[in-house]
């Protein structure tokens, strides 16, 4: 064993361990391990591998359901979408690097998602993601847009992968820590889903891809601990993507999985070659030895040290079947990438490293991984934050002035500017293009569809992290829905701050608890998920956002609604109940700058039932256009829907028990608007009284403008005009 | 219909324009590797693919424009074979010497997806018989290098030879820098060779064949092309 470097406390601290973990390393291997030992298991225990803050709260999640193949724990979730097919999907953080090196960043966190999906023999069809950034008038924010889009844009484009979808957000909670959720949905038949644990004893581990370099060498160690003021010092810490690769990799791994060749496959995400070949040797009860000399290197004179550390992109491991791996070294030469046998299983359960003739390290391998850390941290559940009365806040100007003020705001203005950089076409399946509730895609050839979509109100948890939580899930499903496609599964990218403040602990148990109870009341499991803590500056945390990205399935994808109002004449009606709920709406934020109160509520059961009355509309043909009501509330839900048609409407005035202002942009949940031809509105209305579910009838589509009683109308041309201007304006340093 | 699209490392549109070939001609093409030195027996129309040759990493298409198989193309090309681009097609033509001028990045900069409106400037082509002369067609663009330009010497021939096929234009056929999303001289998006059996173009026609998936707009150059086969055969 080399032990030539002094394991010193202070080189125990900058990898990340703290004392304790340390003896808990010490008491497993009975001996001081070697620099490289330190490092394998400083990347194997940092928070962001072993879950060691979060695993005991996540156990908690639903995670089974009839169309479940595969839950969370392989590199993606598998879900039955029936016709023998499967889709694979998952969605991953990439925060802490996109904030140091928003171009480099966030195109490496498509690569790493994209890499999850097509491990598993799924060839990726569709790309979303959920971005947060901070307030629009921080230093940072415009450059940290401007890289992180063209990162998303310049890595899908060119891999090949339509990105569809996603949500932007801005506040200043994300001033020093932006998040950069990356989504990617494949599909795969259901009999050939490749996973990562090995077996046989003596089988060929097999290196695929591209070359080893230093980069990205403790990147998951960063994502594992808060910034501070010298941050930018990481740089050298984030990756470097290479989307040309990866696109050869794909189609490579596609055809040797094709040719029968792969036993098992694991592609080298955070912390490389060390937690893919731990992980494919502890799955399948078996050990690893890797020979160091063997593994294609970019630079020369790499250590093991930084070879186990690397986190270089566009690499695989594979157990590939011995009389196949001549067929697979050809296929692997033919697309141009390094392939070399770099190890072999063993019977042993040691992961056994080799480099120039000496045993670098030699460690079993089971505890690597389950022996991890495992914390239950300490947490503080929030006070609730007391109802504010509808009555008690004043209306600030007009309803139309409001509203033409919302839709330009950040949260709410068209992002066009963002989704116009992404292919969002390439694949010729795209039904649904950016800017609806949800994105649908086409399965091969038809008839079937699958939605897809990425949601949370951040405010919403901060307010109640239970019933943000709630919500999060709720609103997913209701953008499914919305498209008329029935939710069949979720991943979940729970970013938080520090898990060790009380406060944050109780955010993060809150939001699960809720996703937990909204999931098991809608039949919407957990297949996987990614946790990203410590995103925090200064002691200063982000929001708490727990995105969900949701899939649901459409049996004929030419009956999916869009939101756009269809013709003159048409009834409108609002399914679900309004009261006018105002805290922690957008409108309280934005017209009257209050970020207060405890945020709507979430009644599950009337969520599933107003869901399934809408779906029910969609498929039978009823409904000619459908959209979700969530951020900005009625108004704002009204506007977009003219806005995508160019028709207008004229609109009943309010009840006259909710005041004006929350009538229209109060933000009730497990509400939908739906337009049906004038003539079946009331067969429709009766049809809701059976099923007891509240609709109403609210107004009639036509015209160019939205027309309120007692307010101007609001022409739909300037309004689309408005909510076109913002980004493109803030962008180019104009607003 | 006996297509040959070649597929380059980093091309990505292959699938899209196979499956629309096989749609709307109904014989399935045949997938021709870089690699190869020659063009299957009885090909009768290349298709250059979109994507990302070798990433684009450098001058796009300039490397695919040296694979083995464009020697092929070339010499199919220079017999008056049909030779169809698109997006990274059509640089991989310019690249190659058999269309002249180059793209340069679009003129603000970014990538760029979205619909656009195309003037399609004359029929009598095999490649746009299948619509009318001064027809507007809505089809997509996706790139970030699509910004066409040449010296002035060669976009005078081209205007003066008729070698324009398609411009960017208003839904209501004008000219007009604000519907030129690229800044592209003159609005190209299309162009043939002097001998008019060679059409490079940056937006993909592949993408609108469906009613189903938006629009059939881009059915008429496929269709025509089609045609044009069958009555050659």
């Amino acid at each position: 064993m080399n032990a030539a470097a002094k394991i010193t406390p202070a080189l125990v601290a900058e990898h990340g361990l703290k004392p304790d973990e340390y003896q808990r390393l010490l008491d497993l291997i009975g001996r001081e391990p070697s620099l490289t030992e330190l490092g394998i298991f400083s990347a194997m225990w940092n928070e962001h591998c072993s879950y060691k803050s979060s695993k005991v709260h996540l156990r908690g999640l639903p995670t089974k359901g009839p169309h479940v193949i595969q839950g969370p724990g392989e590199n993606a979730g598998v879900i039955d979408i029936g016709d023998g097919l499967a889709c694979v999907f998952k969605m991953e953080s990439h925060n802490h690097p996109s904030y140091i090196e928003p171009y480099q960043g966030a195109a490496t966190g498509v690569g790493g998602i994209l890499r999850d999906v097509f491990t598993m023999g799924a060839r990726p069809i569709a790309c979303l993601n959920a971005l947060s950034f901070g307030a629009p008038e921080h230093a940072k924010t415009r450059h940290l847009v401007s890289g992180v889009v063209a990162g998303i844009g310049g890595y899908g484009n060119s891999f090949g992968v339509p990105t569809v979808g996603g949500s932007v957000r801005f506040h200043n909670r994300y001033d020093g820590n932006i998040l950069v959720n990356a989504m990617a949905i494949g599909l795969a038949h259901k009999d050939k889903i490749f996973y990562a644990a090995a077996s046989g004893v003596g089988m060929p581990i097999v290196y695929l891809g591209s070359k080893t370099g230093r980069d990205g060498i403790h990147g998951a160690s960063m994502a594992s601990a808060e910034f501070d003021d010298d941050s930018a010092e990481k740089r050298p810490t984030v990756q470097v993507g290479d989307p040309f690769s990866e696109k050869l990799l794909l189609e490579a791994c596609l055809e040797i999985m094709e040719k029968g060749c792969v036993i098992a496959i694991q592609d080298m995400g955070a912390a490389g070659l060390t937690s893919s070949a731990t992980e494919m040797g502890a799955k399948g009860d078996l050990g690893v030895t890797l020979d160091l000399d063997k593994v294609p290197c970019r630079e020369e004179g790499m250590t093991a040290y930084e070879m186990m550390l690397s986190e270089s992109q566009e690499r695989m491991l594979m157990v590939l079947k011995p009389d196949k791996e001549k067929e697979a070294e050809a296929i692997f030469r033919k697309w141009g990438l390094d392939f070399a046998v770099v190890g072999e299983t063993t019977p042993t359960k040691r992961f056994i490293v080799r480099h120039k003739g000496e045993v670098m390290a030699d460690l079993p391998i089971k505890e690597l991984g389950d022996s991890a850390p495992e914390y239950k941290r300490a947490f503080v559940t929030a006070e609730k934050l007391p109802v504010i009365d509808a009555g008690a806040v004043e209306a600030r100007g007009s309803i139309a002035d409001a509203l033409e003020r919302m839709i330009a705001t950040p949260d709410l203005c068209s992002k066009r500017w963002v989704w116009e950089q992404y292919d969002h076409i390439i694949g010729g399946n795209t039904v649904q293009r950016p800017g609806g509730d949800a994105a649908v895609v086409r399965v091969e050839d038809g008839p079937k569809a699958l939605a897809m979509c990425t949601d949370v109100t951040p405010r919403y948890c901060e307010a109640s992290p239970f019933e943000g939580g709630k919500q999060a899930v709720a609103e997913c499903w209701r953008n499914l829905t919305a498209v008329g496609a029935t939710p069949l599964a979720i991943t979940d990218n729970l970013n938080f701050g520090n898990p060790e403040r009380p406060e944050i602990m109780g955010q993060f148990v809150g939001c699960v608890r809720g996703i937990s109870e909204a999931c098991k009341a809608l039949d919407f499991p957990v297949v996987s998920g990614n946790v990203s803590l410590y995103n925090e500056t200064n002691g200063k945390a982000i929001l708490p956002t727990p995105s969900i990205g949701g899939i649901g399935l459409l049996e004929d994808f030419t009956n999916s609604a869009t939101l756009a109002f269809k013709r003159d004449g048409d009834a409108i009606l609002v399914v679900g109940e309004t009261t006018g709920w105002l805290g922690q709406s957008i409108y309280l934020r934005e017209i009257c700058a209050r970020e207060e109160g405890a945020p709507p509520p979430v009644d599950l059961i009337e969520e599933r039932e107003n869901g399934d009355f809408v779906r029910g509309l969609i498929l039978d043909g009823t409904a000619s256009a459908v959209h979700d009501l969530s951020d900005g509330g009625l108004l704002v839900a009204l506007a977009e829907m003219a806005m995508a048609s160019g028709i207008g409407a004229t609109l009943d005035a309010p009840p006259d028990d909710i005041p004006a202002h929350a009538y229209w942009f109060g933000e009730d949940q497990a509400r939908y608007i739906v337009t049906v031809p004038a003539a079946r509105a009331d067969a429709v209305l009766a049809r809701a009284r059976d099923a007891s579910v509240l609709v109403s009838r609210i107004g009639t589509t036509g015209g160019d403008a939205l027309k309120l009683g007692g307010e101007r109308p609001l022409g739909v041309a300037n309004l689309n005009e408005r909510s076109e201007a913002w980004l493109p304006a803030y962008m180019a340093g104009e607003a | 219909m006996k297509a040959a699209v070649l597929v380059f490392p980093g091309i990505n549109r292959e699938r899209d324009m196979a499956r629309t070939l096989k749609l709307v001609s109904g014989s399935t093409p045949n997938m021709v590797w870089h690699a190869e030195h020659e063009l299957p027996a009885g090909t009768d129309l290349v298709v250059v693919p979109g994507g990302f040759s070798y990433g684009d990493y450098l001058r796009c298409g300039a490397i695919a424009a040296r694979s083995p198989i464009m020697d092929a193309v070339r010499s199919f090309a220079g017999k008056g074979g049909l030779v169809l681009g698109v997006c990274n097609g059509f640089q991989i033509l310019c690249e190659s010497g058999l269309l002249p001028g180059v793209l340069m990045r679009n003129e603000n900069l970014k990538f760029i997806c979205h619909d656009v409106y195309l003037k399609v400037e004359r029929s009598d082509s095999p490649f746009t018989r299948g619509y009318n002369a001064g027809q507007v067609i809505r089809v997509p663009v996706a790139h970030g290098e699509g910004n066409y330009i040449a010296d002035g010497e060669t976009i005078a021939r081209l205007e003066g030879e008729g070698r324009v096929m398609f411009r960017y234009s208003s839904p209501d056929g004008m000219i007009d820098p604000n519907w030129n999303h690229n800044g592209a001289i003159n609005a190209i998006a299309g162009i043939v060779n002097d001998k008019g059996n060679v059409l490079g173009m940056m937006p993909h026609p592949e993408n609108h064949v469906e009613e189903a998936i938006g629009r059939t707009d881009g059915r008429g150059l496929f269709a025509g092309l089609t045609e044009a086969l069958e009555k050659v055969a």
